[in-house]
């Protein structure tokens, strides 16, 4: 039995009873990753020397009869969250030699917890994306087919867990972003409520969007590492006060009784057919175990789409000015200050980042912003107000994660639209502040993973896991693993 | 229908702190009128008496004592991803015209 498939909680009860050490383990993913990243590219920075050197003193806490939560289980981070002495680029060549002097929260609460840190995975640059292309560290490859995408933008933390690369890793959902990737590839992602977990440490793209999520081989884990995670953070002052249950309490439960909303604009022209019928089949298996299946409707699910691509990109440009070549990063000088600042970025930023940033500046800018930037606000309004009323009636909503299964790499490159569309039914609950997971629920005739997504109340994660949960007890898709051809 | 001017992109990527090419500057021109439109079904939906939502949280200002919190950074970690800096703090060029120099 290889070490490097164990959940978190396999991991956790091993080191306990002594069956095998933290080193060993770590040694075991460290192996796998420098044998199979080549191909992947599914990490940025692989973190050697301090991983054997946390899960040695892992192994010293296990032996003294220390046991917190994450005690020498071996995770990989997103490389847009600030590890304290470790590159963090990003994903953006701008930020290529930038070592961060402190740890995101979320990071800091993974270290306290006794977590060891295999490395930084590859996303799209300043995670804007839905395929990792936009990274400038190279595509990360899809392990289920290598000349397919993995999604985006965490694609290279859905990649590593797909690839039997790490036990769980971090991501980041703006969009869909934790979601997407987990769904093209075939593991459990876990988006959390806005404020649930804190955001001091994470390079800001969307500030009223930006949420921080675990992608897991289990709903368990992922409800382990959250309830690692969340919590109030004075340094953040939009992360929430309220209390942080033992998610993994909320596993072992039923869906019976539990009400099951099924908005029909999820269910579009457009979406590939094995989606939608994969879909459709895992609500029938919610139905089937219990649950109360209603059609309902939220009618601007349509327009989130613009709604986002104003609201995101105008965020994205004013969090992006940090980026001018004076205290960290990349600096190409000019004639005079302001031409040092444009030719730093303008060499720095790749093609997409550039794109939303021009966006956004075009969203805000005098003449523009009542039209565009207001308006699309006022319709995040509408959209937040409709998922409140569809909460009334129902206690978790079921639907797609994506239109369709990995694409090819390359497919959708060149037309920003088409690529947008990607993450049309993940935006609305980023737009609207709520919590989502994707879980696996089929593959297409080719084979490929597809996702059927949960989305929760505010703060109701318990409601989303507990039910991503008991569906995996009454389902096998998840142990068919992309690590089997890999 | 948005139709992005290259003019009009330069401007933007000005107001952005920008260099562009001139293929990035006709490509964006393009692109950003294609999204623009995409953007217009918006003008569509009735957001009479509707506020805009600039964050889903109840914000409110929390106050706490003027006093430093935590561990500050150190100056020299502050400055060792700089760069250029004199040691003590980041040199950047001058910020204003200084003809006499």
């Amino acid at each position: 039995m290889t070490l490097c498939t164990l959940t978190i909680q396999q991991a956790r009860e091993g080191l306990r009873a002594g069956q095998f050490s933290s080193v060993e383990m770590t040694r075991e993913f460290l192996a796998r990753i420098h044998e199979l990243n080549p191909v992947l590219n599914a990490f940025i920075t692989i973190n050697d020397v301090e991983a054997l050197a946390q899960a040695q003193a892992a192994d010293e806490r296990i032996a003294r009869g220390e046991d917190t939560p994450l005690l020498g289980v071996p995770i990989a981070i997103k490389d847009v969250l600030s590890t304290r002495g470790l590159r963090t680029t990003a994903g953006s060549r701008i930020l290529e030699n930038y070592t961060p002097t402190w740890d995101a929260t979320s990071v800091a609460r993974l270290r306290a917890a006794g977590a060891v840190f295999l490395g930084k995975t590859n996303l799209d640059e300043f995670a804007m994306g839905s395929s990792t292309e936009n990274s400038g560290y190279g595509v990360t490859h899809n392990p289920w087919d290598q000349t397919r995408v993995p999604g985006g933008s965490s694609g290279g933390s859905a990649a590593a867990v797909a690839a039997d690369l790490c036990c769980a890793a971090l991501g980041t959902d703006t969009g869909g972003s934790v979601r997407q990737p987990a769904a093209l590839c075939g593991v459990i992602g876990l988006k959390n409520t806005y404020g649930r977990v804190s955001r001091y440490g994470l390079i800001a793209y969307g500030s009223s969007l930006d949420s921080i999520g675990v992608l897991a081989k289990t709903p368990r884990d992922a409800a382990i590492v959250l309830s690692v995670m969340g919590g109030r953070d004075p340094l953040d002052s939009t992360s929430v006060d309220t209390p942080v249950p033992d998610f993994a309490v909320a596993m072992n439960g039923s869906v019976a009784g539990m009400r099951v909303g099924v908005p029909s604009e999820y269910f579009i022209e457009g979406t590939q057919a094995d989606v939608t019928t994969a879909v459709r089949a895992g609500i029938e298996q919610l139905r089937q175990m219990g649950a109360t299946v209603k059609e309902i409707s939220l009618p601007n699910t349509r327009v989130a789409l613009p709604v986002y691509y104003l609201i995101a990109p105008a965020e994205a440009s004013a969090n992006l000015a940090r980026f001018d070549g004076v205290r960290y990063g990349l600096r190409v000088p000019g004639e005079d200050l302001i031409d040092t600042y444009s030719r730093t970025r303008g060499a720095g930023f790749g093609a997409e980042v550039k794109r939303r940033i021009m966006l956004g500046t075009y969203a805000l800018s005098a003449g523009y912003y009542d039209a565009y930037y207001i308006r699309a606000q006022k319709v995040r309004t509408l959209i937040k107000q409709e998922f409140e009323r569809a909460f009334e009636e129902v206690d978790i909503i079921a639907a797609p994660v994506s239109p369709t299964t990995a694409f090819k790499i390359g497919e959708k490159v060149d037309d920003p639209i088409q690529m947008y569309l990607a993450d049309v039914f993940t935006l609305p609950c980023n737009l609207a502040g709520i919590c989502g997971i994707s879980v696996p629920c089929g593959f297409d005739a080719a084979g490929l993973p597809i996702g059927l997504q949960l989305l929760g109340r505010a703060f109701d994660e318990a409601a989303i896991l507990r039910a991503a949960d008991a569906y995996q007890r009454e389902t096998s898709w998840h142990k068919k693993r992309a690590g089997d051809r890999a | 229908m948005a139709r992005l001017t290259v003019e009009e992109v330069d401007h933007i990527a000005l107001l952005a702190r920008l260099t562009l090419s001139d293929e990035e500057k006709g490509l964006y021109a393009q692109q950003l009128s294609a999204i623009l439109d995409y953007a217009a079904e918006l003008a569509d939906i009735d957001v009479e008496g509707i506020p805009p939502t600039a964050t889903v949280l109840a914000v409110h200002n929390i106050l706490r004592q003027d006093d430093i919190a935590g561990v500050s950074i150190a100056r020299d970690d502050a400055l060792k991803n700089a760069p250029r800096t004199d040691g003590a703090s980041f040199e950047v060029q001058a910020t204003f015209d200084n003809k006499d120099q």
